[in-house]
């Protein structure tokens, strides 16, 4: 029996196991939407911007380890989604987006709400399709899956023209697909991973650093086997959150621009790094050349392209991580056997001095409100058994750095991109993939605005995230460099004082606002904020000159730390808004 | 160091520019690139002359490689391979030079594909060098028109070349 390209898609979405998808209707998606209408097994949420679908989709497939869906229309509709498509593939989230196109016909023809979005996302899908042929599209839906949430995963593009949608094909579901000219690596060369079991043997200032793909290929356990057993410590990369936990004695924390002082000094000092699951970015190993100078690299990686990048490799290993990480666990235990309390205690002794020489800290002693407190306090209370979201700034550094991630897929921050904005939607995805899990966003007052539209999605569909604002009045990071690095002069990051009022703002939204502006205040504040089964903004005014430290100024070596003055300058007074 | 990439993709709508971007996206050379079908229409191959040192010629390939559409990238510059372009070059001789121009087709093994009264179009191929040493030897003569198909190689069979 033959059946229209929208029921093709809907079934194809429920052969795919999807339950829940983000999205914006319009004009050629109404036969899509209008089966949705009396759709039970697959549920859109309709989110209030066309870039809030694709980040909810995009925290939902964070959260989840699931491709995250999201169904727009055709122009304004799809280019919508571009910010949030790039989001995604900076930081390899596998995602399905699906856009409504102008009839076959028309295409070519600047007709109403076209757009060439197959053309403006090649460059930051993994792969994207216009499906020109109803009887091509169950093909295509599978081959969009399997590419998404496949080798490094990533976010798949399906354009659909209005006329696909209502043309008429028999409905066949492959069971599996080939793409002879995409075959990712799995294995690891067992050769190389033996090689790198022996280096690990015989370094004597090892360091694992270790990224998103220890998530992304769930190698979390794996990773954790290999540092206890080596006895080998840990930083991770702001994406590799939640890959080792947090509050393990091997971890470092986070290294880079703002990482530890401990880890960006082991890497330094180090004779052997094990990166896993990571790619070097500029923000993790500052100045290039002067990046980890004594350093062998063993470097793990799905994706060949990461691989001898950006710096040299000693042994690369092209592999699925959790894969890897087995098969070495596996040679290392039964093939390199050593003392390995003993031999590496020198180097934990030298860790713990650095650990105890410069440790994260902030002024506990201020009166105000300290953005760290905050951060501190909200793992404290949810004993760190949430799933926090962030938007990006000062905000995502405080909460990268205060809270500690100790499972994975319960850190969701747009790493690769920075995109002001993320934290509330990704938020609203997660909380719908666990409902009965408290999902936070840490906010800045600039980014929160970003989406705040979204919080009417997470309202009215129930879905009671918290938003803890830190609120500076300020673009907080921009103003940081301006300060340090401007000479204070601090061109157009100034916010407002009161516009808006956020307390009002999430009370029109028929949600719940809260503020604080003293210390004593905060832990109050959170504990109702926690207790209230609704979405709440917080609002929390803080320290306006607080800076993210330790900080790495942009091109010096990752050693090369500024930290907060030793001597306490006087608070300045803002003068107030003309 | 000059490179020629071969690369078999699958002879999909967007194909080419999913390459062409995947240049100018990462701020690669390209010097030429030539594109058609292999004997499986559903196949084409693209030969790509760029530069760059081995470290971007690396990753120019991977990342070739890592493209859904590419079937199979091969550096013929690591192989024993052979090299030819076509060009088109269209000349108008004073009519002193006539003779010399139909004397270096002739010597360049190249044939007159079109003539006027005042221009002859000669069709030549080879490899760089051969090409060239034409165009040198022709544009005292006058040249109007020039066009190049871009490079398109093929491997030697059996011989790799020794390290
Ligand atoms: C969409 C977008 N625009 C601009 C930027 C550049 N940017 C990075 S951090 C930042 C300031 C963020 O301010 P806020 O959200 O208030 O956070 P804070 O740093 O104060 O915590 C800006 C403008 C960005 N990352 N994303």
């Amino acid at each position: 029996m033959k059946i229209s390209g929208s029921e093709i898609l809907l079934e194809s979405l429920k052969k795919e196991g999807v339950r829940h998808m983000f999205g914006y209707p319009g004009g050629v998606v109404l036969n899509i939407f209008d089966l949705l209408h009396d759709e039970k097994d697959l549920q859109l949420i309709l989110t209030r911007h066309e870039q809030g679908a694709v980040h909810a989709a995009d925290g939902y497939a964070r959260a989840t380890g699931k491709a995250g869906v999201a169904l727009v229309t055709s122009g304004p509709g799809a280019t919508n989604t571009v910010t949030g498509i790039a989001t995604a593939a900076m930081d390899s989230i596998p995602l399905v987006v699906i856009t409504g196109q102008v009839p076959t016909m028309l295409i070519g023809n600047d007709a109403f709400q076209e757009a060439d979005i197959v053309g403006i996302t090649r460059p930051c899908t993994k792969y994207n399709f216009l499906v020109k042929d109803v009887n091509d599209l169950a093909l295509t839906m599978k081959e969009a899956f399997h590419i998404a949430s496949t080798g490094r995963p990533g976010p798949v593009l399906i354009d659909l023209p209005k006329d696909v949608t209502t043309g008429k094909a028999e409905f066949h579901w492959p069971d599996s697909v080939k793409i002879r000219s995409y075959n990712p690596t799995y294995e690891g060369n067992k050769y190389m991973i033996t090689q790198a079991a022996h280096m690990i043997a015989k370094a004597k200032k090892p360091l694992i650093i270790a990224g998103g793909g220890v998530i992304s290929s769930g190698a979390a356990k794996e990773l954790t086997e290999l540092a206890e057993m080596t006895q080998v410590p840990v930083t991770m990369t702001m994406m590799g959150l939640g890959g080792f936990p947090g509050t393990h004695k091997l971890s470092l924390g986070m290294l880079g621009m703002h990482g530890t002082y401990y880890a960006n000094k082991a890497v330094q000092d180090s004779d052997l790094l094990i990166a896993i699951g990571m790619r070097f970015d500029d923000r993790v190993t500052g100045k290039i050349d002067a990046f980890a100078p004594h350093a062998k690299i063993i470097h793990i990686d799905i994706d060949p392209t990461s691989i001898r990048k950006n710096v040299r490799v000693d042994i690369p290993i092209v592999g699925d991580v959790n894969r890897v990480l087995t098969v070495m666990n596996k040679v290392i235990r039964e093939e390199v056997k050593e003392p390995w309390e003993e031999v590496r205690k020198a180097w934990a002794k030298q860790i713990s001095a650095w650990k105890k020489e410069r440790p994260m800290t902030y002024d506990h002693e201020a009166d105000v409100i300290k953005p760290q407190y905050v951060v501190e306090k909200i793992f404290e209370l949810t004993k760190g058994d949430a799933i926090i979201a962030t938007e990006v700034g000062q905000n995502q550094m405080w909460a990268a750095q205060f809270y500690q991630y100790d499972k994975p897929r319960t850190w969701l921050s747009s790493g690769g991109l920075g995109t002001m904005g993320y934290g509330l939607p990704a938020a609203i995805g997660a909380q719908l993939a666990f409902p009965n899990k408290l999902v936070i966003d840490i906010a800045g007052d600039g980014s929160i605005q970003m989406n705040i539209q979204e919080l009417a999605t997470a309202v009215i569909n129930k879905l009671p995230v918290k938003v803890a604002i830190l609120n500076n009045r300020f673009l907080g990071m921009v103003r940081q460099w301006q300060e340090l690095f401007y000479q204070e002069r601090y061109s157009h990051t100034r916010l407002d004082e009161s516009v808006p009022d956020f307390v009002k703002i999430a009370e029109a939204y028929n949600a719940v606002g809260l503020r604080a502006t003293k210390k004593s205040e905060v832990v109050p504040v959170l504990k109702e904020a926690f207790s209230i089964k609704r979405p709440v903004f917080m609002d929390f005014m803080i320290d306006w000159q607080e800076k993210v430290y330790p900080m790495v100024p942009a091109g010096a070596a990752i050693d090369n730390m500024l930290f907060p003055e030793e001597k306490k300058k006087p608070e300045k007074k803002l003068r107030a808004v003309k | 160091m000059r490179h020629t990439i071969s690369v078999l993709v699958e002879n999909k709508f967007g194909v080419l520019s999913r390459i062409s971007g995947l240049f100018s996206g990462r701020g690669y050379n390209i010097e030429s690139l030539s594109v058609g079908e292999t004997i499986d229409q559903k196949v084409s191959v693209m030969t790509i002359v760029t530069t760059g040192d081995d470290w971007i010629v690396e990753q120019i390939t991977k990342q070739l490689n890592k493209l859904i559409d590419v079937i199979k990238v091969v550096d013929m510059t690591e192989l024993d391979h052979v090299e030819r372009e076509m060009v088109l070059i269209k000349v108008s001789p004073r009519q002193e030079d006539k003779a010399e121009v139909l004397r270096l087709a002739e010597i360049f093994r190249g044939r007159v594909v079109d003539s006027s009264t005042k221009t002859y179009t000669i069709e030549i191929t080879g490899d760089e060098k051969k090409i060239a040493a034409i165009v040198e030897l022709l544009r005292p003569m006058g040249i109007k028109e020039f066009v190049r198909t871009g490079k398109i190689a093929i491997a030697r069979e059996g011989i790799k070349k020794p390290q």
